[in-house]
């Protein structure tokens, strides 16, 4: 396998964009992107774009296609990859795999969404998709229903109080607060998350990501061809990826995902590290809940013991493990295709000492994990940055 | 967007009868069907399983917030529910007051309304658990 670097990224503010369509982000994020980089069109062999739902959510399928044409990468291959909230990490797994195979030396990979045009019960029914339509959908269920259920036997084996799950939104969105790019500016307090208003006990909104417009794309080359377009390398060194049950009922444990567990194995087998090495890493929380398993799933934590660093402080940006140092999907948004992408986006910022305010000091190495549904895909990568 | 009705006819056995799987060959039973032992594969011998339809409570939320269709119902209980035979499957609780459900109660299987396909479309029909005193 050859070795592969990410040589530009691009983004969108994510946020409710009512002025902005579907192509409109992908395209802004795509500029940005090949501006970074500083390749031209013609350099690109390849495009892959992660979205769940635009058929469903705009009633545009086929959007590779639409991004390649818009964005003016005709006639290179344009592939749509989709797995449910895992859709942007899958579609840069495949850019990776494309360019570290030998297939290609330039590869795009981005993500999109675009979920406002939709109402509320809308989006949950299209987001709900993501789980067993005959078995859980059928039920009544939603995804913070599902997740709900995760953090209720969470609660029951281990302890968990809905304050600690409280510290997970209060942090990620003191980082979003010093995020030009993310959809939340203010900070909160645990008061305010505990007070909001219940969705799925014990789930309240300010445990939950929001409904989110937004775009990330990012170039990946070929390591020897990437130092021709920059002097800051940022290396994929590790990629995994692994299934699990697509129903929670019909997993061993509903306080653990499992595919989180083995792709993180797999990401880290290859990369050669451990997770002492790991300076910052941006994980799936689509829920407060979700922080916390995906803590103790990547292996950073033994099971039940995520709470106690969180109520520590150790997970923010000058902590001894920086989570989410973007705002995560609670605080900077979660535009479902977008967020893997988003999550590469913003470990390479780090990586390059161009965080700002929210800098990690001294960032090596990232890691990015990203879930699709209640666990039935994950993804995990590890960034970094060499000399 | 309205479904055609074999979609609904072809889960029958399983919406209301509770009927899942049975491999012979570890003795895993499983909710809902499978078509292969995910443990045995193509060594496993599945057939069908009828469950009794009792089980407890294994974790629970209250759901506030409904998808389209369920609106109406809302807020309504949903269960994860381990059946006395040992899968577990998600279903709603129903005519449970708030101080009757927690982690372990009793439950049994109850034949109900599930959702209305529209005005005109068709009433589906399911399964729902109750509280078993």
């Amino acid at each position: 396998m050859r070795r592969v670097a990410v040589i530009g990224i691009g983004i969108t503010k994510f946020g409710e964009h009512w002025e902005k369509g579907f192509r409109d982000l992908v395209i802004e994020a795509g500029k940005n992107a090949l501006e970074d980089a500083n390749v031209q069109g013609e350099e690109i062999d390849a495009l892959f774009v992660g979205a769940m739902s635009p058929g469903l959510m705009v009633g545009q399928e086929h959007a590779a296609a639409l991004v390649a044409d818009y964005i003016g990468l005709n006639p290179i291959p344009a592939t749509r990859v989709e797995g449910a909230c895992a859709s942007g990490g899958l579609a840069f797994r495949n850019a990776y795999m494309a360019v570290a195979s030998g297939m290609h030396d330039i590869v795009v990979a981005g993500g999109a969404e675009k979920m406002t045009d939709l109402d509320t019960a809308q989006i949950s029914t299209v987001l709900g998709g993501a789980g067993d339509e005959e078995w859980e959908l059928f039920q009544g269920a939603t995804f913070p229903a599902i997740y709900a259920l995760m953090a209720k036997r969470h609660m029951h084996e281990y302890h968990t109080r809905e304050e600690d799950m409280a510290l997970v939104s209060v942090k990620n969105h003191k980082h979003a607060s010093m995020n030009d790019y993310a959809q939340f500016q203010k900070e909160i307090t645990v008061e305010e998350v505990l007070e909001s208003k219940t969705v799925s006990s014990p789930l309240k909104l300010l445990d939950c990501s929001p409904i989110t417009d937004g775009a990330a794309v990012v170039v990946l080359a070929e390591l020897e061809k990437a130092k021709k377009y920059t002097d800051t390398l940022i290396e994929v060194i590790g990629s995994g990826q692994a299934s699990g049950q697509i129903a929670l009922h019909d997993r061993q444990s509903i306080t653990q995902i499992d595919a989180t567990r083995v792709a993180a194995e797999k990401a880290l087998k290859q990369a050669k590290v451990t997770h002492k090495d790991i300076d910052l890493v941006e994980v799936h929380d689509c829920f407060t809940i979700a922080e916390i398993l995906a803590l103790e799933d990547l292996g950073f934590f033994k099971k039940g013991e995520a709470v106690k660093a969180i109520r520590e402080n150790q997970t923010y940006y000058d902590g001894s493990l920086p989570v989410n140092t973007s705002g995560g999907l609670k605080g900077c948004g979660h535009p479902v295709g977008a967020t893997g992408i988003k999550q590469i986006v913003e470990v390479a910022i780090q990586l390059r000492n161009q965080a700002g305010k929210r800098q990690v000091k001294n960032a090596e190495i990232g890691m990015t994990h990203n879930v699709g549904g209640s666990g039935a895909t994950a993804v995990v990568h590890i960034l970094k940055r060499i000399k | 967007m309205k479904k055609n009705l074999a979609l609904v006819w072809r889960r029958i056995p399983q919406r209301y009868r509770l009927i899942g799987s049975l491999c012979e060959s570890c003795n895993e039973k499983f909710f809902p069907k499978r078509h292969f032992c995910p443990k045995c594969r193509r060594k496993g011998k599945i057939k069908d399983f009828q469950f009794s339809g009792k089980g407890s409570v294994y974790s629970y939320t209250k759901v506030s917030v409904a998808p389209e269709g369920y609106e109406s119902m809302a807020p309504y209980y949903l269960a994860i529910v381990k059946l006395d035979e040992g899968p577990l499957l998600l279903a709603q609780i129903v005519d449970c007051e708030d101080d009757e459900i927690h982690i372990g109660a009793k439950v049994r299987k109850a034949f109900r309304i599930m959702n209305k396909d529209g005005k005109e479309g068709v009433i589906n029909y399911g399964f729902k658990f109750i509280i078993d005193n």
